[in-house]
């Protein structure tokens, strides 16, 4: 049974998704959702625990042998991608029952309930496969449900925040076609560890430098790198709460995943930063990307836009730690695509709680919810503080492995910028903590506001616990990720 | 005369060229979409014109003769399930503008209110 377990991962909400539609009730659709998604988190357990000593699973699709079948091959990178996706997925979707039921009319619950298994059955399928080509269809999978998620917000902006992400999302995915196309053509083969093998004997010749531009691109498209984020804010913006939680701590961190696998295994770090010195352009963009945008998410009024400018931000310090191309920069990275989800999943759920309670995340709507809403808002805190990077926090812990690469390059004004926005992150932070905890709450006896319901104070503070335990004891997760950048690097034994 | 030789390429360079361009410049939404499937059809025409071999016949075994020369199938076969990701994504992008339509009246990108400027609630 246990041999099958790479396959269940992802099959299993993939055909929960139908069915979840099929039966058509609001309760027996999210408990099936439910159960699958604890589902994906024990299977992904599993799978950490079968590769933390440093094992490969293997699984071939069908009994197709590698090469010609599709082969799913989990290493320390993919399991720990896979655990923060299923740890998320549980999460939210514990979080969603009652956040969904006041946000989605009745009869579209159990659709958006299969969209939703939908997206989580892509996201892990990216994760878990050794296959180029169903990278691409995986994405599709992921990116369309995301799509659909995306414009059932009730605000009739989500249409148009939908739309422009489907239009950029499917230029980002058909690049990524175009790169896998032109590596196949050169190679005769999809699967990535032939890849690797045979893509050498034929670097020289002008075809696979292009299939590595276009899939760069595609990939900065996906993981909303600065300036190719335009999508992104007005998605988690108008998103229903439960989806921009979902999709903010784990659709990116896919894509940034998928960069990292496809420059480091597929290509090999000495052919993406040797000879196409691509950290000469994603350094800079990283950069950029955090100082401009956390600068930008200060002026924000919206909170949820905020947080979302906040994101590109933060995928800006995972660029930055792959940009570093050694074991540290990369450790950082990954730790950072964990730790950050924990932390943006909190915030967001936060703000869902806010919009469940008073119907908007404007900041000044928020005034003295800090004493009406003190669960909430004491977790708003939580994440604050994650992602400012205070001690004892996760935040910390990757801003700490971050520095160390900078510095390991003698990288010091790169330090410096990673210490200056973590400033900006404490204003972005303050402007909420200011009104929520040091301004009266409006006397309107209209509208007793109150703590928000169990269902949704529950998962979040889940995750606020999860963001202080892995920041006061990161063996787990510095272990993992160090392994992860480690097989990345190809220095493990 | 190589560059005549890669016609089935240059076809797929300038349908490229011709859906990207229409993505970026047109504002209407559905003239976008169209855009979009262009793009993508290119790409389907560069994995198809991928597996074709001069004087390839089709990849069924044919036995009792050593000259033969298969094509590829397994690009056409990706491209398949590419050409459903393609009409997936052009479905749901005609509902959300049947949807936008529905919402805010018109179709046309300059006449719907800027999603990053209109932020109040």
């Amino acid at each position: 049974m246990s041999e099958h377990f790479p396959v269940f991962l992802v099959t299993v909400p993939l055909i929960a998704a139908p069915i979840a539609a099929l039966v058509n009730r609001p309760a027996l659709s999210w408990l099936i959702a439910m159960a699958s998604a604890a589902w994906t988190l024990y299977a992904s357990v599993w799978l950490v625990g079968q590769v933390r000593t440093g094992g490969v699973v293997t699984y071939e699709m069908g009994g197709w042998a590698a090469p010609y079948g599709i082969e799913y091959r989990i290493d320390a990178a993919n399991a720990f991608v896979a655990l923060i996706i299923a740890i998320i997925g549980v999460a939210v979707t514990l979080y969603a029952r009652q956040s969904i039921a006041r946000e989605i009319e009745r009869d579209r619950i159990p659709l958006f309930y299969a969209a939703w298994l939908l997206s989580l059955s892509g996201l892990l399928g990216i994760t878990v496969t050794g296959d180029a080509f169903n990278v691409f269809v995986f994405l599709e999978v992921s990116s369309l449900s995301a799509y659909a998620l995306i414009a059932m917000g009730q605000d009739r902006r989500a249409l148009m925040a939908s739309y422009r992400y489907l239009i950029m999302g499917s230029i980002g995915a058909t690049f990524i076609v175009i790169g896998i196309g032109l590596m196949y053509a050169m190679t005769g083969t999809l699967n990535m560890a032939d890849l690797a093998e045979r893509l050498p004997a034929v670097m020289d010749q002008r075809t696979i430098p292009v299939a590595f531009a276009f899939l760069t691109v595609g990939f900065s498209l996906k993981l909303a790198l600065f300036p190719l984020h335009l999508w992104l804010p007005n998605a988690y913006t108008f998103a229903p709460s439960a989806v921009s939680a979902f999709i903010a701590s784990t659709g990116t961190k896919v894509a940034v995943y998928m960069m990292l696998r496809f420059f480091f295994t597929v290509f090999g770090a000495a052919f993406a930063f040797d000879q196409m010195q691509v950290d000469m352009i994603l350094l800079p963009l990283a950069l950029v990307a955090i100082f401009s945008m956390s600068l930008v998410a200060i002026f924000q009024e919206n909170v949820k836009r905020l947080l979302a400018y906040s994101s590109v931000a933060q995928i800006g310090y995972m660029i930055l730690g792959v940009s570093m191309a050694s074991v540290t920069g990369l450790t950082a990275a990954v730790l950072h695509l964990f730790n950050h989800a924990l932390m943006k999943g909190v915030l967001f759920m936060a703000m869902g709680a806010v919009m469940y309670r008073i119907g908007s995340v404007q900041i000044e709507a928020m005034r003295g919810l800090g004493r009406r809403m003190p669960w909430t808002m004491a977790a708003f805190v939580g994440g604050g503080l994650s992602i400012i990077g205070v001690p004892l926090t996760v935040g910390f812990i990757s801003k700490w492995y971050l520095i160390s690469g900078a510095l390991e390059r003698g990288w010091w004004p790169v330090a410096m910028l990673v210490l200056i926005t973590s400033l900006f992150a404490l204003i972005y932070v303050w402007r909420v903590v200011e009104v929520a905890y040091f301004e009266e709450f409006p006397d309107d006896e209209a509208r007793p506001v109150e703590e928000a319901p169990l269902g949704l104070l529950v998962p979040l503070w889940a995750l606020v616990v999860a963001n202080f335990y892995f920041g006061i004891d990161a063996s787990f997760t510095t272990d993992v990720a160090t392994r992860a950048a480690e097989t990345l690097m190809g220095v493990a034994p | 005369m190589q560059a005549l030789g890669l016609f089935n390429y240059w076809v797929v360079v300038f349908l490229m060229m011709v859906g990207f361009y229409t993505i970026i410049a047109r504002g209407n939404l559905v003239k976008k979409l169209i855009g979009l499937t262009i793009f993508q059809t290119s790409v389907f025409i560069l994995y198809i014109s991928m597996g074709k071999i001069t004087g390839g016949t089709p990849p069924y075994l044919i036995t009792g003769r050593e000259d033969v020369v298969y094509s590829n199938p397994i690009p056409h076969v990706l491209i398949l399930t590419a050409i459903v990701v393609g009409v997936a994504t052009t479905a749901l992008g005609l509902s959300l503008v049947v949807r936008i339509k529905e919402a805010y009246g018109t179709i046309e990108e300059d006449e719907i209110p800027d999603v990053i400027q209109d932020d109040g609630q």
